[in-house]
């Protein structure tokens, strides 16, 4: 946490920000370029270069007309889908996680109860449970997304809870001698001050999301996605496709992290700038 | 109004108050003084209905307290805390006004009256975070008085401001008690418990008892520079200090 304070400071100052940017892509740039001559030198066919990647990545998904934003149907028809169940995965994920969280964090007795219950649950990997949930729910969306929720709910959950017990002690009197209602006591304060942690845990929760997508879409049952799509380049010994996939799931998961980042830092401005005046 | 009797309360290994017995009549500006570490801010929080009494009952206009009051405010001594950073000056003060069933625009009016009154109508559109511990201090008494509690508990209120701003705020106390507030105001500040009171309170330490409870025998009409001038006050503040400082020849206490 304090790294990436750290590693953000430069971001108050423009020249800083610049060459910060400047060095990270310049590392990126070097890697990738490494990567070409390597591959190029080597000629497996396990190992396209890069640039056989990024080509086969564009006729694959986004060749397609101006109507459609680029994407082709194969696009459309894998990618989209995935993100959706992603999306609906993390957001119940969210939903739950926060309500429970919350509800576990305020009431001792409910910690007392479920604590132990949620961090044994919590610790069983998720992909073993894949079979069971095959059983349990209807082969395809409805199996994938229950997989994602079962394992990005955990760290929502218990960073919530873990959030709402440590409001501080003085807010919650202020709370009580003024009499706020329940929902002011909820939106006014715990919530409020729950929030860094809600997003730490959102965090976890978000690679945890992308990985459950791809598993579960490799799993029996599967028609669409992009781990369908990998699976199904891999039995044709497609590699270029492989690949691509590869590539197109760390470019998802770069960009969904930014975006969270980009949210909490809004989020969080007063908490960060409450900080900021109460250490120095 | 309020009345203590054989309070007592301790904490795990330590005796923070023991055999506190007090009466307060309506409308009455009770000032309670005392060292630091004596229970002062226990007292307070024992009446506001935050912590459970070990010992003793305490009764508000005949009902025993056991929860927080209705019609009650307090200034806590440690006022930063007590405000929330994610809402601006105005916002704060405001957030207790929802429960009194009055429109947003009148809120945010009374809002803005008491931040006035206190003197940080600009400072109302800025978050607590953005301003000094002074300030904070008086947002804490804004969000108070726009309250309009019947029993006022302040803790150490004007710690942290400045000796002007001090008089004024000591002053600001002196008006809202006109309107019927009843106010318990603790300090260490031996003047302005004698300035502001028409009773002092003194309070012994470990543990915390009533040592003297004394009337302030001045005129209601008080004015920062002549009341300090008269042979009463001057009398009072020197027995006041004696008090606390533990020098009261036996048989002193009234
Ligand atoms: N929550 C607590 N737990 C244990 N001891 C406490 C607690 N709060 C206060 N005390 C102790 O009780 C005594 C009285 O505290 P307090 O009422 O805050 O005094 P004052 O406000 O007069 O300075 C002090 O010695 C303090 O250390
Ligand atoms: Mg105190």
């Amino acid at each position: 946490m304090s790294a990436a304070v750290a590693g953000r400071r430069p971001g108050r100052y423009g020249v800083g920000l610049l060459t910060g940017i400047l060095h990270r892509w310049i590392v990126l740039a070097v890697a990738v370029a490494c990567w070409e001559v390597g591959t190029r030198i080597a000629r497996s066919p396990s190992f396209p270069p890069p640039s056989t990647i990024v080509s086969k990545m564009y006729h694959l998904w986004f060749a397609g007309p101006a109507s459609h934003l680029f994407l082709t149907s194969e696009a459309t028809g894998n990618l989209l889908p995935s993100l959706g169940r992603m999306a609906v995965g993390l957001a119940a994920s969210i939903v739950a996680g926060v309500g429970l969280g919350l509800l576990l964090g305020r009431s001792e007795r409910m910690f007392a109860y479920l604590d132990p219950l949620f961090q044994f649950a919590r610790v069983i990997p998720p992909p073993t449970l894949a079979p069971v949930f095959i059983v349990l729910f209807k082969l395809g969306s409805q199996m994938q997304i229950a997989s994602i929720i079962f394992s990005a709910i955990w760290p929502i959950l218990l960073n919530t809870a873990d959030g709402a017990r440590s409001v501080d002690q003085l807010q919650m009197a202020t709370a009580r001698v003024f009499r706020l209602s329940s929902t002011d006591r909820l939106f006014k304060i715990i919530l409020p001050s729950t929030m860094p942690k809600i997003f730490a845990g959102l965090r976890l929760s978000l690679s945890l999301a992308l990985i459950l997508m791809v598993f579960s879409e490799l799993l029996p049952g599967a028609t669409d996605g992009i781990g369908f799509l990998m699976s199904d380049a891999q039995s044709r010994s497609d590699l270029p496709t492989l690949w691509a996939g590869i590539v197109l799931l760390g470019i998802l998961g770069y960009l969904l992290n930014t975006l969270l980042l980009m949210a909490e830092r809004r989020a969080l401005a007063g908490h960060r700038a409450a900080r900021r005046v109460d250490t120095t | 109004m309020l009345q203590i009797e054989k309070l007592g309360h301790y904490y795990a290994d330590h005796t923070a108050l023991e055999d506190v017995n007090l009466e307060v009549a309506e409308g009455e500006l009770v000032s309670i003084v005392g060292p630091s570490g004596c229970g002062k801010s226990t007292l307070l929080r024992c009446i506001a209905g935050l912590i459970r009494p070990s010992q003793g009952r305490i009764t508000l206009n005949g009902r025993e307290i056991t929860d927080v009051p209705d019609n009650l405010a307090v200034v806590f001594q440690d006022y930063s805390r007590s405000l929330l950073p994610w809402l601006t000056v105005r916002d704060n003060v405001a957030l207790p006004l929802r429960r009194r069933g009055r429109s947003k625009s009148e809120r945010q009016a009374a809002a803005l009256g008491a931040l006035q009154a206190v003197g940080l109508a600009d400072a109302a559109h800025k978050y607590p975070w953005q301003l000094s511990g002074g300030m904070q201090q008086r947002v804490s008494i804004a969000r108070a008085l726009a309250y309009q509690p019947a029993l006022l508990l302040m803790d150490e209120p004007f710690g942290s401001v400045d000796a002007q701003t001090r008089e004024d705020l000591e002053d600001l106390v002196l008006r809202v008690r006109k309107d019927g507030m009843t106010i318990l105001l603790v300090t260490h500040d031996i003047d302005e418990s004698v300035y502001v009171g028409d009773r002092v309170i003194v309070l012994d330490r470990a543990p915390g008892r009533v040592a003297a409870d004394l009337a302030v025998g001045l005129p209601s009409a008080r004015d920062q520079i002549s009341t300090r001038e008269l042979p009463e006050f001057v009398h009072m503040r020197a027995e006041v200090g004696r008090l606390v400082r533990g020098q009261a020849p036996p048989g002193a206490v009234l």
